[in-house]
């Protein structure tokens, strides 16, 4: 039991993590994937539709402006829990990909020029290397990659020669394969010195760790709701506003001009001009609710109770199966999250999550949308068990009963 | 609920153990198909050989789970020595078995292939391969028993191309 969290009374306000699977307690360990949700913000999603359910921005009536100020509330909520100097600088997305999409095609299209060069980590996710790809095969960009060593730790040896022309450095500030958390503020440094932009992909990072992104000094950060307590379908860009303020428009629709004619539009300003259509004003509700939810417990509360549990369950299952286990990634918690890909005696992921779910644990098998460092890895997948606020020790040992049990049945 | 027997089945794990015609064949003259499973990394290369109308040679190469290289393992097995038509019939007839579509998938806890047609005795005419069966009751592991067998069929266009 955790000194930091009270987990037992966490647990309880998750529906979900009542029930069973498989005739055994749900042991999840897939919160990398996406996170659990509190009735706090079930409710508070409900609520919405049941009491002030209306476009938002447009009608001048009592529930119109209440969902109105519900969705600035969030806002407001969300730049608070990022260090954001303003609310304006937040621009909701429907998840982190989107907000990356979102910088590619508006900042990326505008600022990028034939020969310019990204760079990138061998770290990242799909979602951090595609638009870029998509964007260098269109513009005749170079991507760079930092490499990353044995242990996941960026290799930084050679940065100075990488960041040579470098106008985006692109970064993930927590990895979702094995937990690298990498300097993300020496990297943005270093890429400023150089005149390059900084951005980071928060998706993993936020949802575990208090976040600043002026102590980053980032000048795009990108985030999802569904990791940290949230609904599915919402995430968030946010941006230096100065840069902002300089972008055109992404999406074109209703919502994002100032004005439109026969011969054209006027769009609006930041952070409208970037949310075209009706909004998920439920799920930027509920966001909001998970917001509060995490402030409640209290980020600091929550990175302590994670490290003591990824500690713990580094020592546990070393111990336990000692050669059989291979865990990727930095072996100190100092460097790394409580996200554990694990490479257990021959057993191919699929297998071993097939049997951990016969216990009803609940784990990630797959190359987890990040095939490049898969290749670095020297796998094609990886079993990936990813912690939370909500796990405890005796997750973690439910987790090395069923490995105990999977090395019993695919003895070969 | 279905039980990990179900999938497991004891010559599954055979074929996982001791897989069955592994390796390569040079290309040409046989020819070679890959497949992936976009989902969990699983790569497979499919080596074929065909002599006069007949599945002369198949091997295996590339890694992936005990599913994914037990079914490619039987699917080798099944098919050298047949013609043409005749491995296209045992590849239809496998798939028959692995379409969902067949079988209720309601309930998350639920049984959806039902014990009934797991346990029909082999009607099919597709003998071992029957142990595959249990395999529809996890859906997700269903693009793991297809892989080999869909990288054969491409094969088997590529071959029927040349």
């Amino acid at each position: 039991m955790s000194a930091t969290l009270d987990v037992a009374a966490i647990k309880a306000e998750f529906p979900l993590l009542q029930r069973e699977v498989n005739d055994h307690p749900i042991v999840y360990l897939d919160s990398g994937a996406t996170s659990q949700k509190p009735q706090s913000v079930l409710d508070a999603m409900d609520r919405y539709y049941a009491e002030i359910n209306a476009n938002i921005h447009r009608g001048a009536y009592l529930i119109a402006e209440r969902a109105t100020t519900a969705v600035e509330k969030s806002r407001v909520a969300l730049a608070r829990f990022l260090g954001a100097p303003s609310a304006e600088e937040v621009v909701f997305t429907k998840n982190a990909t989107e907000a990356i999409n979102l910088v590619a095609h508006s900042w990326g299209r505008t600022n990028l020029v034939e020969g310019d060069v990204i760079l990138l980590t061998a770290l990242e996710h799909h979602a951090n290397i595609v638009p870029w790809q998509q964007l260098a095969t269109e513009r005749g960009l170079d991507i760079r990659w930092i490499p990353v060593d044995g242990d996941g730790r960026l290799d930084l040896a050679d940065l100075d020669v990488l960041l040579d022309d470098v106008k985006l450095l692109a970064v993930t500030a927590a990895s979702n394969v094995t937990g690298t958390l990498p300097p993300v503020r020496h990297l943005a440094d270093a890429a400023h010195a150089v005149g390059a932009t900084v951005l980071v992909d928060a998706s993993q990072w936020v949802p575990h760790l208090p976040t600043d992104v002026t102590a980053w000094d980032a000048d795009f950060v990108a985030v999802t709701g569904h990791k940290m307590c949230g609904p599915t379908g919402i995430g968030a860009l946010w941006g230096r506003l100065e840069l902002l303020d300089a972008m055109p428009p992404f999406l074109g629709g209703g919502s994002m001009i100032q004005n439109v004619t026969f011969e054209g539009f006027t769009p609006a300003d930041v952070p409208a001009r970037f949310e075209a259509g009706t909004q998920p004003i439920a799920e930027i509700v509920g966001w909001d609710a998970a917001i509060d939810f995490l402030e409640g417990l209290g980020m600091e509360a929550v990175a302590a109770h994670e490290r003591d549990l990824t500690a713990y369950a580094l020592r546990t299952l070393t111990e336990r199966f000692g050669d059989d286990l291979f865990i990727h990634g930095p072996s100190t918690v100092e460097e790394r999250g409580g996200t554990l890909s694990l490479a257990y005696r021959n057993i191919h992921p699929h297998d071993l999550s097939q049997v951990l779910d016969q216990h009803g644990v609940c784990v990630r098998a797959g190359h987890h949308c990040a095939k490049p460092l898969m290749k670095v890895l020297g796998v094609n997948a990886t079993a990936r068990a990813s912690l939370y606020l909500y796990n405890d020790e005796a997750d973690v040992d439910a987790l090395a009963d069923a490995m105990a049990d999977a090395g019993d049945f695919f003895a070969l | 609920m279905a039980g990990l027997e179900d999938l497991y089945r004891e010559i599954i794990l055979d074929h996982y153990r001791s897989p069955r015609n592994r390796g390569e064949l040079e290309v040409p003259p046989a020819t070679m198909a890959e497949g992936f499973n976009p989902l969990c990394g699983d790569e497979i290369r499919v080596y074929l050989e065909v002599d006069d109308g007949v599945i002369s040679d198949v091997r295996i190469g590339g890694q992936g789970c005990s599913i994914s290289q037990s079914s490619a393992s039987m699917m080798s097995t099944a098919v050298i020595g047949k013609s043409i038509d005749g491995a296209r019939d045992v590849l239809r007839q496998f798939k028959e078995m692995m379409s969902i579509h067949e079988h209720g998938l309601d309930g998350d806890n639920g049984d959806p292939a039902g014990d009934a047609t797991a346990d029909q005795p082999g009607g099919s005419g597709l003998g071992d391969l029957e142990a595959l069966r249990g395999v529809v009751k996890f859906p997700v592991r269903i693009k793991c028993a297809t892989l080999g067998w869909n990288t054969f069929d491409q094969a088997l266009t590529e071959s029927s191309c040349e």
